[in-house]
């Protein structure tokens, strides 16, 4: 078998006597799209906090193509190609959306150790923060401020953040959450479009859109994985069915 | 060239007529406002680009003036060995300081800098050897750069308007920089900084070395314009004075501080010559300004301009701090009466 993108293995984390990740084991194979889905609660976004280092897990072991990442720190865990969305944004809202981008882009560089050149005067970084944007279809709108724009153009900024990094495995916490239906297609159609040397894991509760878009899938309950399978497998399993309906 | 370059150069001529225009008295006294501008500056990388509070600052400023004091009068160092010497233990005992108080952020980071501040005031209060103690050390002679002398109220106020406006361009750039950037960033959204590959902890405590490198400018400006330094340089109220400098005149502008310098220091002066509770004054204008402009008084008036001129022509950059007084009398009497 070939390495992993990204293989959880035995990971457990408790908060006192709460229980939220209880051995959790998964393997994503390199350009894999993999959907998680469960109930709330069911420490989805505590696993994602897990993977890029929010969180230390008591136990387990989290490999990037085969790197131990659970000893390095958040930003070295990043530097090893790994991205994130947020579920709830957390953007610079006083600042454009260009300056966000390049922040992003600055965070990957050795240049953000630069005290003496204007940014401004960085072209280059701003030509490929607009490239991003023009990808995630904000070409238009890079001198606006973020408090300035729509709920569904800060998720799409948030895309475009984690685009411009090129990262190898990108992490994606609901990126649909709280738009309407167009965007959701819009977004969902802006998805389909990364590349496939992207690997990406997504938490996602729009089913429609999640399981058109998911080749694999992984369903928590309460910090345990339940069911794991293809769509077609995952859909036919009545544990599935269980969690989601109830007997 | 930008609107702002034109009015930071427009400042500086300004100021550079300033010795024309009064007498020693004042010229004495608006070297004095560099001073202390520059440290708010300073002051202002960490509390308003930074987001870390510190009640600790004046640390840095005096061992700059105690340590060149020491080095020239003590160990008998030439003056400009003594003032490299000061400003490298100031900025390394920021480095040092910067490890131990960046372990907390927000109440927690005050607190700490407010507890080694009170370190460096104990050191230069109790160790009588060191530092002389509540007696405080003499600096017998003003250095002369490239044999300039610079002992008259006119030739100090020209040496420190250029040191002030070399640290300032410095400090503009520095802010401006990726870096400013990133501080900035780091400020907003630690987390999210971290996730984009920032390194938010090397970040705020480079920031936090920066700022005690240009307080340390500041500490020798102090030094050589009273020949005299005592524990009172690294005090409480010292560290408290120019945090307000920096919070009244506006903690996200460069100019802010330099405004909330120039409002403190005229109080400190001038009214107390009339009143005999001026801190009581200082007092009553920080009140004012927290109520009425609580970003302060530059971010505060930017504001009032922009919605006067209507949205056509929004207030880029801050007045010049020349005409920063003139500001400071307006919030004042206006509530007051």
């Amino acid at each position: 078998m070939s390495t992993a993108a990204l293989e959880i293995t035995g990971l457990a984390k408790r908060f006192g006597g709460l229980v939220v990740t209880r051995d959790i084991s998964m393997r994503v194979a390199p350009g894999e799209r993999r959907l998680i889905i469960g109930p709330n609660g069911a420490g989805k976004t505590t696993l994602f906090n897990q993977i890029t280092g929010d969180l230390r897990p008591d136990s387990g072991s989290i490999r990037l193509f085969g790197e131990e990442l659970l000893k390095l720190r958040t930003k070295d865990r990043v530097a090893k190609g790994l991205a994130r969305t947020y579920q709830i944004l957390t953007l610079f809202p006083q600042d454009t959306l260009l300056h966000n981008v390049v922040l992003s882009l600055l965070g990957l560089r050795p240049e953000r150790w630069d005290f003496w050149r204007m940014l401004k005067g960085r072209s280059d970084l701003f030509d490929l923060a607009q490239e991003a944007l023009t990808q995630v279809g904000l070409g238009e709108s890079g001198n606006r401020l973020v408090a300035e724009t729509s709920y569904g153009e800060r998720r799409r900024l948030e895309l475009a953040m984690a685009l411009a990094q090129k990262p190898k495995v990108l992490l994606l916490d609901e990126p649909l959450a709280g738009l309407s239906q167009d965007e959701r297609n819009a977004v969902s159609t802006l998805l389909t479009t990364i590349p496939r040397d992207v690997t990406i894991v997504m938490i996602e509760h729009d089913m429609d859109v999640a399981l058109a878009f998911a080749e694999q899938i992984t369903v928590l309950h309460f910090g345990e994985v339940i069911v794991e399978g293809t769509r077609a497998e995952v859909v036919a399993d009545p544990r599935t069915r269980e969690i989601y309906l109830g007997e | 060239m930008s609107r702002s370059g034109i009015a930071s150069i427009l400042a500086l001529i300004a100021l550079a007529f300033v010795p024309f225009m009064m007498g020693d008295f004042f010229i004495n006294l608006s070297s004095q406002v560099l001073c202390y501008a520059l440290f708010a500056v300073s002051l202002n990388l960490l509390v308003g680009y930074g987001g870390m509070t510190s009640l600790g600052h004046a640390a840095y400023f005096g061992i700059a003036a105690y340590g060149v004091t020491w080095l020239h009068t003590v160990a008998g160092w030439d003056q400009l060995t003594s003032a490299i010497g000061a400003v490298a233990v100031a900025t390394l005992s920021a480095a040092f300081f910067g490890v131990l108080a960046l372990r907390a952020s927000g109440l927690s980071f005050l607190m700490i800098t407010l507890a080694l501040g009170q370190i460096v005031w104990g050191m230069a209060y109790r160790w009588v050897g060191l530092t002389q103690g509540d007696n405080g050390m003499r600096f017998p002679v003003r250095p002369e750069p490239f044999g300039i002398s610079i002992n008259s109220a006119t030739s100090f106020y020209y040496f420190s308007l250029i040191v002030f406006a070399v640290s300032v361009y410095f400090i503009w750039r520095v802010v401006n920089s990726p870096f400013g950037a990133s501080l900035r960033g780091a400020r907003d959204q630690p987390r999210r900084m971290r996730m984009l590959g920032h390194d938010v902890w090397m970040i705020r405590w480079a920031a936090f070395v920066m700022s005690g490198f240009w307080a340390a400018i500041a500490g020798l400006l102090f030094v050589y314009y009273q020949k005299f330094v005592s524990p009172y340089a690294v005090s409480l109220q010292q560290s408290a004075e120019v945090l307000l400098m920096t919070i009244l005149g506006g903690a996200t502008t460069l100019t802010g501080p330099m405004v909330g310098a120039v409002i403190v220091t005229l109080v400190k002066n001038l009214a107390s010559t009339y009143v005999e509770r001026w801190n009581a004054l200082l007092g009553l204008i920080f009140v004012l300004s927290v109520v009425f402009m609580p970003t302060g008084l530059v971010p505060g008036f930017q504001k009032l301009l922009s919605r006067k001129k209507k949205p056509s022509a929004p207030a880029e950059e801050a007045p010049p701090p020349a005409h920063g007084h003139g500001h400071a009398a307006t919030p004042a009497s206006e509530h007051a009466s």
